[in-house]
């Protein structure tokens, strides 16, 4: 959907203008111009941008912000099970959101819940981008038959659902090694299956910004002085198709954060002993028919919110890196 | 033309063998086929003869070639887990997820175009505004997410709807259906709801820009001069050259559909393909997840092939790709 309307040619200047001013110069230069204008216009892509660092902020200082590590069985005691929000009749101080039936604060298993989703999610994105990004260069830059190869594979790969890709990569690699993955494993698992399954978008984009540029002056000098063929792709051109990848990564970002929040809904993700918001969601789910909505609902409610700010900072960043939407 | 069509042809048969080569690398090298078939308790010698009787001893070419051979018979072997012939078992399990796909195609492209239509002929009114904007919420919401508030509203709150199954299916030869009792209707329709919802957004937003830009031209003009009433306007000339682009995409989302019916299916507990491949997935029972992705695929490459015949017949100038996230 909105992928498909990201703009192939965004305004060059706009990201390699700064590249090389001085760092005092470049503050000025940032609240100076166009997009942090049409940054400032925007209300609602304000509150996004906030509510974004906010879920950042409190990914990174979950272990200050959590009454208690929710994954250390010691700091759990099944006297505070089964406790409602505090502003229920039988809330509890210090269960804010509630607890589950082990007696986990469900306010600390979202913030420890949202480092695995945004640490997925962002190293995710980056092995995509670095993928795509790397396969478009090379694609647009050299033609022929590389590029006819790399474009087939990322012709077919569309015709299935990112999801699909990333829940048979999942499986491929978990009927190799069985069932012996620890946690962390799972998560290198998690980020190369979605790697793998979101990079054609980068690799079409780059591929068409680099069939424009490679035509141009700049290049041609660069190759007269005799300068190798990757200098040029990653220091001359790269940087003027970072407009449009921007905006790609941006909506990806929030792509990924949905997918592995999928895998570990569908029970192929992160474990139950550490969890991401998906896998909180999941076990949620099993307590909703007894009555213990909160703690499947506040976990959704984090994604939900996270993805939409996320979603709504790419969608604002799209229009304004596009100088026809003027 | 002719050319097109064949070169068509021989990628989706590209595609498919793709397919095959994976769902057999999956079979072959996943594991040892032959611990899969035997107990504990064979001999060395047993499971050599088994090995020299089942051909895998023959060259891996020769193997592919065989199981290609087989797949085109609809024959895949035994599952893992269930001990039975797979072609049974996904015959079995395909009316669901086809009744659920379809009903849910229809929910998404009968609304999306009526509220498409609406929202374009409205852009600035209040509740146009406000449907885009829940639109928007409901591209960002994850389908499990989607499926989880529905079952919690309106099966544990309001106790209207159930939360799982088919409810009462008559069975005709090998279909079964949920489509003739009022009790499989009522199953169907939050898992319909939920399946339909990311697609139906989708067409609301393409068939408004449609209409905007529509309505903009001079033909539109030119009827008004002539006196035409608006409705004929409207749905007789502006929207039917809307819906060209709108039969494609929605064409192409219904393969999709199909693939995110995975999700909805284990959120709803609903007896199709999808649900039996995220069990396969868990389980790795490799037959399973070697069939469906052989037959989702299928149904994905028809879909596509169908469709760009299609748009290349009636619109040349739509040749975007379109994915969707989870």
């Amino acid at each position: 959907m909105t992928e498909a309307l990201v703009p192939h040619s965004a305004e060059p200047d706009a990201v390699s203008a700064h590249t090389g001013s001085a760092t005092a110069h470049l503050f000025g230069r940032i609240v100076g111009s166009d997009i942090f204008y049409s940054f400032r216009r925007s209300r609602l892509t304000m509150v996004a941008a906030a509510i974004t660092v906010l879920f950042f902020l409190l990914a990174i200082l979950a272990p200050f912000l959590a009454v208690q590590n929710p994954f250390d069985p010691a700091q759990l005691q099944l006297m505070n099970s089964r406790i409602s929000p505090l502003w229920t009749a039988d809330g509890q101080s210090p269960f804010l959101l509630g607890t589950d039936e082990q007696g986990r604060d469900v306010f600390s298993a979202i913030l420890y819940g949202l480092r695995i989703s945004l640490t997925v999610g962002v190293l995710g994105v980056l092995l995509a981008g670095t993928l795509g990004i790397s396969l478009g260069l090379i694609a647009g830059y050299f033609g022929g038959a590389v590029d006819g190869l790399i474009m087939r594979i990322a012709d077919v790969q569309l015709t299935f659902p990112a999801i699909l890709t990333a829940l048979l990569i999942n499986g491929v690699v978990k009927s190799v090694f069985g069932n012996r993955l620890d946690a962390m494993s799972t998560l290198a698992v998690l980020v190369f299956a979605i790697g793998l399954s979101f990079w054609v978008q980068y690799a079409r984009t780059v591929r068409g910004s680099v069939m424009v540029e490679k035509n141009k002056d700049y290049v041609a000098a660069a190759q007269l002085i005799g300068l190798p063929a990757h200098v040029i792709m990653i220091r001359h051109v790269l940087p003027n198709t970072m407009g449009p990848i921007l905006v790609i990564a941006t909506i990806n970002l929030a792509l990924a954060i949905i997918t592995e929040a999928t895998l570990s809904f569908l029970g192929s993700g992160m474990p139950d002993t550490m969890p991401s918001l998906g896998t909180l969601i999941r076990i949620g789910n099993n307590y909703l028919f007894s009555g213990e909505w909160w703690v499947v609902a506040f976990p959704g409610f984090a994604l939900a919110a996270l993805i939409l700010s996320i979603n709504l900072l790419g969608d604002w960043l799209r229009d304004a890196l596009n100088p026809k939407l003027r | 033309m002719i050319v097109f069509l064949l070169r068509r042809l021989l990628q989706s048969l590209a595609v498919m063998l793709a397919v095959a080569l994976i769902a057999f690398t999956l079979f072959r090298f996943v594991g040892d086929p032959i611990n899969g078939m035997v107990g504990q308790d064979a001999t060395q010698a047993e499971r050599d003869a088994l090995r020299q009787n089942l051909g895998l001893n023959d060259s891996v070419v020769v193997q592919f070639g065989r199981f290609v051979g087989r797949t085109v018979r609809g024959e895949f072997g035994l599952s893992y887990q269930l001990a039975r012939p797979v072609n049974q078992i996904i015959l079995e399990k395909m009316p669901a997820t086809l009744e659920l796909s379809l009903v849910a195609g229809l929910i998404a492209l009968l609304v999306g175009v009526a509220l498409g239509v609406f929202t374009g002929l409205r852009p600035r009114a209040a509740s146009s505004r406000f449907l885009l904007a829940v639109s928007l919420v409901g591209v960002s919401l994850p389908t499990f997410l989607i499926g989880i508030l529905l079952i919690l509203v309106f099966a544990v709150w309001l106790r209207w709807l159930p939360s799982y199954g088919r409810g009462t299916t008559e069975q005709f030869g090998w279909w079964t259906t949920g489509l003739l009792t009022i009790d499989g209707w009522r199953s169907l329709i939050m898992p319909a709801f939920t399946l339909a919802l990311y697609p139906m957004t989708l067409i609301i937003r393409l068939v408004r820009a449609e209409m905007l830009e529509v309505l903009r031209t001079d033909y539109i003009r030119f009827a008004r001069a002539r006196g035409l009433t608006t409705r004929a306007i409207h749905f007789g000339h502006a929207l039917k050259n809307t819906l060209v682009p709108v039969i494609t995409v929605a064409g192409l989302q219904f393969g999709s559909v199909i693939a995110f019916a995975i999700i909805t299916e284990t959120v709803f507990q609903w007896p199709g393909m999808g649900l039996l491949f995220v069990q396969a997935v868990q389980n790795v029972d490799i037959p399973i997840m070697a069939a469906y992705l052989l037959v989702v695929s299928l149904i994905f490459v028809t879909i596509n092939l169908i469709v760009d015949i299609l748009y290349t017949v009636v619109d040349p100038r739509l040749r975007s790709t379109i994915q969707r996230p989870a």
